[in-house]
C-alpha cells in the first residue's frame, strides 16, 4: 500500500512539473512573439530604450571595468607564475589579450550584469506587477510588453555588447601595466605575443557571446519579473530566481558557443 | 452599451472563487459589487476588461464577449473601459502628469502635447486636484490623492465605462466621503455605466442605482437599495448588520439602521 501512494505521489509530481514546465514554455513563446510584434510600436519604445541604454550602460560601466581590470590583472600575474623561464616572455602578452577576448571579459561581464540588470529588471518588473501598474497598463488599451519588456532587452542588446568591448580592451591594459611591472614584459612584446596568437575570428566570437549573453540576462528576468505572483515574497523569489536563471544560462551558452564556434574553427 | 456576465465560472487551483455568477449592468447605470474581502469582487471586475479570462460562461460588453476577442478588438474595447484600481496603481516612475496623460487612449490625442495639458488639467479639477499636483509623483501624494489620481487617469480617456475596484479602501471615513461624492459626481456629469467594487455599505448605498451581493462564490441579491435592505437572506442580513457595527465605531453615532443603510 505504501509503496502504490509513492508511486501516485512520483506521478503526481513529474506531472505537476510536466504541467508548469509546458505552462512556462507556452508563456515564454508567446511574451517572444509579443516582442517582436512590439517592434513595429517604435514610437513607444524609442524614447523608453534610448533611456534605459544610457542607464545600463553608464550605470554598469565602472563595476564592469572594475572587474575586468582585475581579471586582466590576475591572469598576467598568473601568466608570470607559470610560464615565466620555460616560454618566451611575449607568450604571456598572447595569454593575456586572448584570455581577456576570448572568455573573460564576455562572461565575467555577462555574469555581473546577470546579477546587475537581471535582478534590477526582475525586482522592477515584478513590483509593478504585484502593485497591479501592469494590469493598469493593459487596462488602459496599452501593451506592457511594448511599453515595459521590448525597451528593456532592446537597451541592454545595445549596451551589453559594448560594455563587454570596453571589458576586453581595458583587460588587457591592465593585464598589460601588471605584466610590464611585475614580469617585465616589454610593450613591443606584449604586442608581439598578442598580434601572434590574435585571430579576427576571435573578437567575433567575444562579440557573438556578448549579444548571446545579453539576450540572456535581460529576456529570462524580464520574463521571470513580468510573471511574478504573491506579493512582496514573490518579488523576492523572482529576482533571486531571475539573477540564478541568467548566470546558468550565460554559463551554458558560454560551452555551446565555445563548442559551435571555436570547436568547428580550423 | 451594458455589462452582462452569463453563468461565470472561475477558480485558481482549489479554490472556486466564482460559480456560475450572472450578473448585469445596464446603460448609464451604477451597480455596487458588495461581499466580504477576498470573495472575489475584484476577480468579477477584471472578467469585465478582460484582464482574467472565466473558465466557462460569458462576458459581454458593449455587445462584443469579451475573452473571444482579438488583440488589437480588445485594446480597442479597453480605451472604452475605465478602470480604477485598489491602490491606484500609479506608475512610480512617471509624474502624475504623465500618469494620467497614459489614461488618454487615443493615439492622436495622446501625441497632441496640447491637447494632453488641457485634458489633464480638466481631469484632476473633476476630482478636486490642483494643477501642481501634475508635477508630483505618485511616492509624494497622500492615500486619498492618489486614488483621485486613478479616477482622472481613468476618466482621461473619456470612457463609456467605469470600473472602481474598492475605491474607498483604506481611506478615513472623511476621504472615503469625499471619494464617493466624487463618484456620483462623475456619473452625474459625464454619465457612464458604472460598476463600483467595493466592502462599504454606506458607500455603496450612496452611489449606486442597484446593489449586488457577491457571497460563497454567487450573486446572492441583487436589486435597489430598499430591495437589498428588505431581503430576508441570512447572509445578506448578515454582511449588512457586520458592516454597520464597523460604521457606527467609524462615524461615532448610533442612527436607526434604516437611515444608516441609506446613508440618507
Amino acid at each position: 500500500m505504501r509503496a502504490f501512494t509513492a508511486a501516485l505521489d512520483l506521478r503526481r509530481h513529474v506531472g505537476r512539473w510536466s504541467l508548469r514546465s509546458a505552462s512556462h514554455a507556452g508563456r515564454f513563446f508567446f511574451m517572444l512573439l509579443d516582442l517582436v510584434r512590439g517592434i513595429l510600436e517604435w514610437r513607444v519604445w524609442v524614447p523608453r530604450t534610448f533611456d534605459l541604454t544610457l542607464g545600463v550602460g553608464y550605470g554598469s560601466l565602472f563595476i564592469v571595468l572594475l572587474v575586468a581590470g582585475f581579471a586582466g590583472a590576475v591572469t598576467s600575474l598568473q601568466a608570470g607564475y607559470q610560464f615565466t623561464g620555460q616560454l618566451p616572455l611575449y607568450v604571456a602578452g598572447g595569454i593575456i589579450s586572448e584570455s581577456m577576448i576570448l572568455e573573460l571579459g564576455p562572461v565575467l561581464t555577462g555574469l555581473i550584469l546577470a546579477g546587475r540588470i537581471g535582478a534590477r529588471y526582475a525586482a522592477e518588473l515584478g513590483s509593478m506587477r504585484v502593485t497591479e501598474q501592469i494590469d493598469a497598463l493593459e487596462s488602459l488599451g496599452r501593451s506592457p510588453v511594448t511599453h515595459l519588456l521590448l525597451p528593456r532587452i532592446l537597451a541592454g542588446l545595445i549596451a551589453i555588447p559594448a560594455l563587454v568591448m570596453l571589458a576586453n580592451a581595458f583587460g588587457i591594459v591592465v593585464g598589460y601595466i601588471t605584466a610590464r611591472s611585475s614580469l617585465g614584459l616589454t610593450y613591443a612584446d606584449f604586442e608581439f605575443g598578442s598580434r601572434y596568437f590574435f585571430r579576427p575570428l576571435d573578437l567575433w566570437y567575444s562579440l557573438i557571446k556578448s549579444y548571446a549573453f545579453a539576450g540572456a540576462v535581460t529576456i529570462i528576468p524580464c520574463y521571470i519579473g513580468f510573471n511574478t505572483q504573491q506579493g512582496a515574497e514573490g518579488v523576492g523569489r523572482a529576482t533571486t530566481q531571475a539573477v540564478v536563471a541568467a548566470s546558468v544560462t550565460v554559463l551554458m551558452l558560454d560551452t555551446i558557443l565555445t563548442k559551435l564556434i571555436l570547436g568547428t574553427a580550423k | 452599451m451594458s455589462i452582462e456576465l452569463k453563468k461565470v465560472s472561475k477558480r485558481f487551483v482549489d479554490n472556486v472563487v466564482l460559480d456560475g455568477v450572472d450578473f448585469f449592468v445596464a446603460e448609464g447605470e451604477t451597480v455596487a459589487l458588495l461581499g466580504p474581502s477576498g470573495v472575489g469582487k475584484s476577480v468579477l471586475l477584471k472578467h469585465i476588461i478582460g484582464l482574467i479570462k472565466p473558465d466557462s460562461g460569458e462576458v459581454w460588453v458593449d455587445g462584443q464577449q469579451v475573452p473571444l476577442l482579438g488583440r488589437k478588438a480588445l485594446a480597442l474595447l479597453r480605451s472604452r473601459i475605465g478602470y480604477v484600481f485598489q491602490n491606484g496603481a500609479l506608475f512610480d516612475s512617471m509624474d502624475v502628469f504623465e500618469n494620467i496623460r497614459l489614461g488618454i487612449t487615443d493615439e492622436e490625442q495622446y501625441a497632441d502635447r496640447d491637447y494632453c495639458s488641457k485634458r489633464v488639467k480638466e481631469c484632476l479639477r473633476l476630482v478636486n486636484l490642483n494643477e501642481d499636483v501634475g508635477r508630483k509623483y505618485p511616492s509624494e501624494l497622500s492615500g486619498g490623492m492618489r486614488k483621485r489620481v486613478g479616477i482622472s487617469r481613468a476618466i482621461a480617456g473619456k470612457p463609456t465605462y467605469l470600473l472602481y475596484d474598492e475605491p474607498t479602501s483604506g481611506l478615513d471615513p472623511v476621504n472615503a466621503d469625499v471619494i464617493d461624492s466624487l463618484i456620483e459626481r462623475l456619473q452625474q456629469e459625464i454619465g457612464v455605466t458604472s460598476v463600483v467594487v467595493t466592502h462599504d455599505v454606506r458607500g455603496a448605498f450612496r452611489v449606486a442605482d442597484r446593489i449586488a451581493l457577491l457571497a460563497q462564490a454567487k450573486i446572492r441579491a441583487v436589486g435597489t437599495a430598499d430591495e437589498i435592505i428588505a431581503s430576508r437572506d441570512p447572509v445578506v442580513q448578515q454582511f449588512l448588520e457586520r458592516d454597520f457595527e464597523m460604521a457606527i465605531i467609524q462615524a461615532n453615532e448610533v442612527p436607526t439602521t434604516e437611515r444608516r443603510i441609506g446613508g440618507r
